[in-house]
């Protein structure tokens, strides 16, 4: 039975993932070409081995060499990876307290606060994205506000700039950096608190010399699951961001569906691919540090 | 239990304020009369009248529903024996590829997910449609189930299998008979993640959907892409609407089923 167990899913991921990104592979080392599927050379197993000998002379790294000339790629990647990191950044800064202070809460609390922070999550991505557009706009309800409060004599613009981005991913990711870093607050206990404030630090030093050790390896989790989509998001720039947002999953998906090149969009594939490699490395590494320190 | 102090209580006003109050918006412009989202005038229930109507939304909806629910229940099946593979086979040939390709979809971007499906499909020259986008929904979403099935299964005590095995259970019987019962608040888990998972998903079925079918995301992005519209505030509204009364319930659900097992156990202690 285990046999069974593993070799179903073995297979249905072998043929609908690893092979799937091996196709990625090899038609980011491909020619665009003017015909269906838009890319030679293909694979013609009919021809044998000189087919197949054909088949890789006819690869070349042609479509890297264009990413590396054409300066709106890596201005692309450079800048998603800049506007990941600094909003992973601001969500830190916006969640950190609120994770820190539902620590702190009453136990009976403690449910209800969790259900609250859980529940956006549930809803709708797309939906939670949709609800800044109308705040946003040059009409829209801030806009509106400020106006009506005297605070600005004209509407600000803020709706298709990165700054609206960077609202939108703090906020769409926001559960994601609460939730671990409350996991490792939820059990701290407020005698070492006391402690610290007994032997004379003041609030904020028993903050940093007590609490933020603790929230440690919630805070670097929190970090990876809001920096890693963040970098290939594409929802966000696209609703939020203007025509001047440079974000590569953007990028990719008008490479693809716009212009249907499939080579670049492969190639541009494979390169964020390897840009993520290493963060994604380093949080499984710290998952599993995390875990044998949890045991 | 200390009180709270003054800074953390504004600190959880404001956040809260800050992931509700766009929400709130939303709601309530939904029952604005006029065609203009950002004013006021008056209340109307006209657009959910209008969405009711829209042929193509409730479509797009069923499509929606119908993908959510086949994906997610084979990528529950997959999933669990996926983590039961993982957790209670130590070492076996391929292992290693095998956890790499359970954890690799988690934090794949979704663009490069959606794309290389996309080129599986057309290299194997399967028809994009409703049965592509389940096959790429039940792909990524079992890694979630997978994660979610396995944190279960590391922390109960396999001494219940043996003992199952022992008494002359076949291994399927003791899965069923013992595993199961005790992994099935998991996999239930597992089964709504993905299937929100994939009532959610946007970049990936658009990449693997075609022109045969179109998903409730796809729709609303198409139409959100025009501006802010008082439908997708009606829609939004029944979806937060639904989701609400889910995860309220949800949480009932399991705060009873808490202090069920501990008047059990304090039963059983007495």
């Amino acid at each position: 039975m285990k046999r069974v167990f593993t070799s179903l899913p073995y297979l249905w991921l072998l043929v609908l993932f690893l092979v799937p990104f091996l196709i990625v592979l090899k038609i980011s080392l491909s020619d665009i070409a003017i015909a269906i599927p838009p890319y030679t050379p293909t694979l013609d197993l009919a021809g044998g081995w000189q087919g197949v000998k054909a088949y890789f002379a006819g690869l070349d790294f042609e479509n890297y060499v264009f990413l590396t000339e054409d300066d709106l790629y890596w201005k692309a990647y450079l800048s998603s990876v800049k506007i990941a990191g600094l909003s992973t950044l601001l969500t830190l800064a916006v969640g950190l307290p609120i994770a820190y202070a539902m620590a702190r809460a009453p136990v009976a609390w403690r449910p209800t606060l969790m259900m609250l922070v859980i529940l956006p999550f549930w809803t709708s991505f797309l939906i939670r994205v949709y609800a800044w557009m109308g705040i946003l706009s040059n009409e829209g309800y801030l806009n509106q506000l400020l106006l009506g409060m005297g605070l600005i004599s004209e509407p600000l613009l803020i709706l298709n700039t990165n700054i609206a981005v960077y609202i939108g991913i703090v906020y769409t990711y926001l559960p994601f950096m609460i939730l671990p870093i409350y996991a490792s607050l939820e059990r701290m206990d407020a005698s070492l608190l006391e402690a610290a404030e007994d032997l004379g630090c003041s609030r904020l030093t028993a903050f940093w010399i007590v609490t933020l050790p603790l929230a440690r390896p919630g805070v670097i989790a929190g970090c990876f699951l809001v920096f890693i989509p963040a970098v290939g998001e594409f929802v966000i720039p696209s609703l939020l961001g203007g025509s001047d947002t440079l974000m590569i999953g953007k990028v990719l998906w008008e490479e693809f569906f716009s212009n249907r090149d499939w080579p670049v969009a492969s190639a541009v594939a494979i390169i964020l691919l390897l840009i993520l490699i290493i963060p994604i490395v380093l949080f499984q590494r710290q998952e599993q540090l995390n875990r044998e320190a949890g045991r | 239990m200390s009180r709270l102090s003054p800074f953390n209580i504004v600190s959880l006003t404001l956040g809260f304020a800050f992931l509700y109050i766009p929400m709130i918006i939303l709601v309530v412009f939904s029952f604005n009369a006029s065609k203009l989202v950002t004013v006021w005038a008056g209340f109307s229930t006209k657009w959910y009248g209008e969405l009711l109507q829209n042929e193509a939304f409730l479509d797009a909806a069923w499509v929606t529903v119908k993908v959510g629910f086949f994906s997610s229940t084979l990528a529950t099946v997959l999933g669990t024996m996926a983590a039961y593979a993982l957790v209670r086979r130590g070492r076996f040939r391929g292992r290693t590829l095998f956890s790499g390709m359970i954890y690799a979809p988690l934090v794949m971007p979704e663009v490069i997910t959606g794309l290389s499906l996309l080129l599986l499909f057309i290299a194997i020259g399967l028809d994009r449609g409703v049965l592509t986008i389940v096959l790429a929904h039940t792909t990524f979403s079992m890694c979630y189930v997978s994660v979610v099935v396995s944190s279960r299964l590391v922390s109960f005590d396999q001494s219940l299998e043996e003992a199952a095995l022992d008494l002359g259970c076949t291994p399927f019987q003791a899965f069923r008979a013992v595993t199961l019962p005790i992994i099935a608040p998991a996999v239930a888990a597992g089964w709504l993640l993905a299937f929100t998972l994939s009532l959610d998903d946007l970049v990936i079925a658009s990449f693997t959907a075609g022109p045969a079918a179109t998903t409730l995301p796809i729709k609303i992005f198409s139409s959100v892409r025009l501006g802010v519209s008082p439908e997708i505030n009606a829609m939004s509204t029944i979806i937060i609407a639904i989701v609400t009364v889910g995860v309220i319930t949800a949480s009932l659900v399991s705060k009873r089923n808490i202090a069920r097992r501990a008047a059990e156990e304090r039963a059983a202690d007495s």
